[in-house]
């Protein structure tokens, strides 16, 4: 039986990780991460994990040596964030493009400057173009299930791209909360190991990464995006496994009563929790508010959200980092749905809203505020994107 | 943040949803922090932080001088002090008008473990002003955190359980 318990959230993805098995874990610690790498090192160490445990000089050595492990098909795990993400962030692009299974916790943190080791979503947003798979986690539940299921939809034979379960930093990471550790022999059922169909062997010698003149970079690049588009229904078939094993179902796109929702919250992560909150008291007072919670950021569900949200008159969009666009465009998660919109002439009232900036606490108040914010504004009122709670 | 962390473990071992996390500063020993348990019958789905407490539980009394204990406090709140002044001098000096719950954590933590450090210590305290978790439900995560000088450390809540004195506002 598996059991409920308290635990730190770090720790307990730590330890799901060791529950799948891991053969190499290469990662270098950096605020609010260092829990989570500190934990494998122990187990590895008490002798609880039989994993290679390398304790790198960088984050840039511990992506190269991460790839250099999984290109010789062994699991691999690493975690980072923010500044560290910065450093390792050029190695990233290789690793998809050499289709690497490679699993990442990033325990999201704002990037500097000002020097900031808080939350937010700069190093999410930082590594979305990378050709990575991203999850996102809500609670310490999910962070816990989400870095099981990672592995299982990176090494997938038809999807083979390494994957990220982003928690957020501290409200997530350092939370103690309680939540249900998997069972070894589960685990073992829903992952089974880990078979590269390509590997570096001396005695079949193949090359990892060779140059793409340009007479080749197009297809490579096109095979690879083929790759991620074709990822987004084998990643749900993966959570139905999920479900199925675990009990606990999760989809690309969460909802949140929304069915007869005129205003609807769109968000990612831990605050869609105090979201949800916020609209239970919204929902007491007669207001018809709800969410959707984007699970899977990279492959973006355009098509799951959209049909989330589409009875919606009003659209309460959050960033949680500064897109310096130069004004007169929105953050990126409103970028990528109001690009939805566009495609299927759907024309809500939308603002977006820049919050929880560098560990900025977002309040069930706020929520209130920007509920209210866009359901009273007139047509044209509401700018590209705002900033709240900035004390000036 | 120990006591908090504790508080939250106590009360999801005995079924009960339990929430704790610290005030995310960069935390040194001694170094002024706050930390924030939320205790529940049901699910606790918000992450905000806490602005208007229940409990209040000061570790260090000389943070009464330079911080309101009491800015927030829910009406019928209680806030738990350590100290070794009475609960009328403690009114008279800080103006706090809640109800008090004041244990001397200090001088127990100093005799029963010889160290001045007081997270295990208030937890006796807290238990006896709120009972929000039982003295019993602590075993188990102290024995967990402490391993062989957990008892020290469970002899220090339990004194501090019998010594506090709960003063109505």
């Amino acid at each position: 039986m598996s059991k409920r318990i308290g635990i730190e959230v770090s720790i307990a993805v730590a330890d799901a990780v060791g529950l799948c098995d891991v053969d190499v874990v290469a990662a270098y610690p950096i605020t609010p991460q260092t829990h989570i790498v500190e934990h494998l090192s122990e187990l590895v160490a008490d002798g609880h994990l039989n994993a290679e445990f390398v304790p790198v000089e960088s984050e840039h050595s511990a992506m190269s040596a991460c790839i250099g492990s999984a290109a010789a098909g062994a699991r691999t795990f690493t975690s980072t964030c923010s500044q560290g993400y910065a450093l390792m962030s050029e190695l990233c692009y290789i690793a998809s493009a050499l289709r690497l299974p490679i699993v990442m916790a990033v325990a999201n943190r704002a990037i500097s400057a000002p020097i900031n080791i808080w939350n937010d979503h700069a190093d999410l947003m930082y590594a979305r173009d990378t050709g990575w798979i991203q999850l996102i986690a809500e609670n310490g539940q999910e962070a816990v299930d989400l870095s099981i299921a990672a592995f299982r939809i990176a090494e997938d034979k038809k999807i083979l791209l390494p994957v990220q379960v982003n928690l957020d930093g501290f409200t997530l990471s350092h939370f103690i909360e309680p939540l249900t550790m998997p069972e070894q022999a589960d685990v073992k059922k829903f992952l089974p190991a880990y078979k590269p169909a390509l590997r570096l062997d001396p005695d079949k010698p193949v090359t990892f990464g060779p140059v793409g003149m340009p007479d080749i970079y197009t297809e490579a690049r096109k095979a690879q995006d083929e790759n991620l588009k074709a990822s987004k229904p084998i990643i749900q078939e993966i959570f139905n496994g999920f479900a199925k094993q675990f009990g606990r179902q999760y989809k690309l796109v969460e909802t949140y009563k929304t069915e007869d929702a005129e205003t609807i919250i769109v968000g990612m992560g831990s605050i869609a929790q105090t979201a949800m909150t916020a609209i239970d008291g919204m929902r007491a007072q007669g207001k018809k508010v709800g969410m959707a919670r984007v699970r899977v950021f990279r492959p973006f569900p355009a098509k799951e959200l959209i049909d989330a949200i589409k009875g919606a008159k009003n659209l309460v969009l959050l960033d949680r980092v500064t897109a310096f666009a130069g004004g007169e465009v929105s953050g990126p998660v409103a970028l990528e749905i109001k690009s939805a919109l566009y495609d299927r002439k759907l024309t809500p009232k939308v603002g977006n809203f820049l919050v929880g900036l560098g560990g900025r606490d977002i309040t069930i108040q706020n929520f209130e505020e920007m509920v209210e914010r866009v359901a009273s504004a007139k047509d044209g009122e509401l700018p590209a994107y705002e900033f709240i709670n900035v004390r000036e | 943040m120990t006591s908090a962390e504790l508080t939250a473990l106590a009360a999801i071992g005995e079924g009960k949803y339990g929430q704790a996390f610290p005030s995310f500063g960069p935390e040194r020993r001694g170094a002024p922090v706050m930390a924030f348990v939320r205790v529940s019958e049901t699910p606790i789905v918000t992450r905000e932080k806490v602005y208007e407490p229940n409990i209040v539980v000061v570790l260090d009394p000389t943070l009464l001088k330079i911080v309101n204990v009491e800015a927030g406090l829910k009406k019928g709140g209680i806030v738990i002090l350590n100290t070794s002044k009475s609960a009328e001098q403690i009114r008279k000096e800080t103006g706090i008008k809640a109800k008090l719950a004041i244990v001397d954590a200090s001088k127990i933590a100093m005799e029963t473990m010889r160290v001045p450090i007081t997270n295990t210590t208030m937890l006796g305290a807290i238990v006896k002003a709120s009972g929000v978790i039982g003295l019993k439900g602590l075993d188990e995560p102290i024995n967990h955190r402490f391993g062989p000088i957990a008892q020290k450390n469970i002899n220090a809540c339990t004194r501090a359980f019998e010594e506090t004195k709960v003063v109505e506002g």
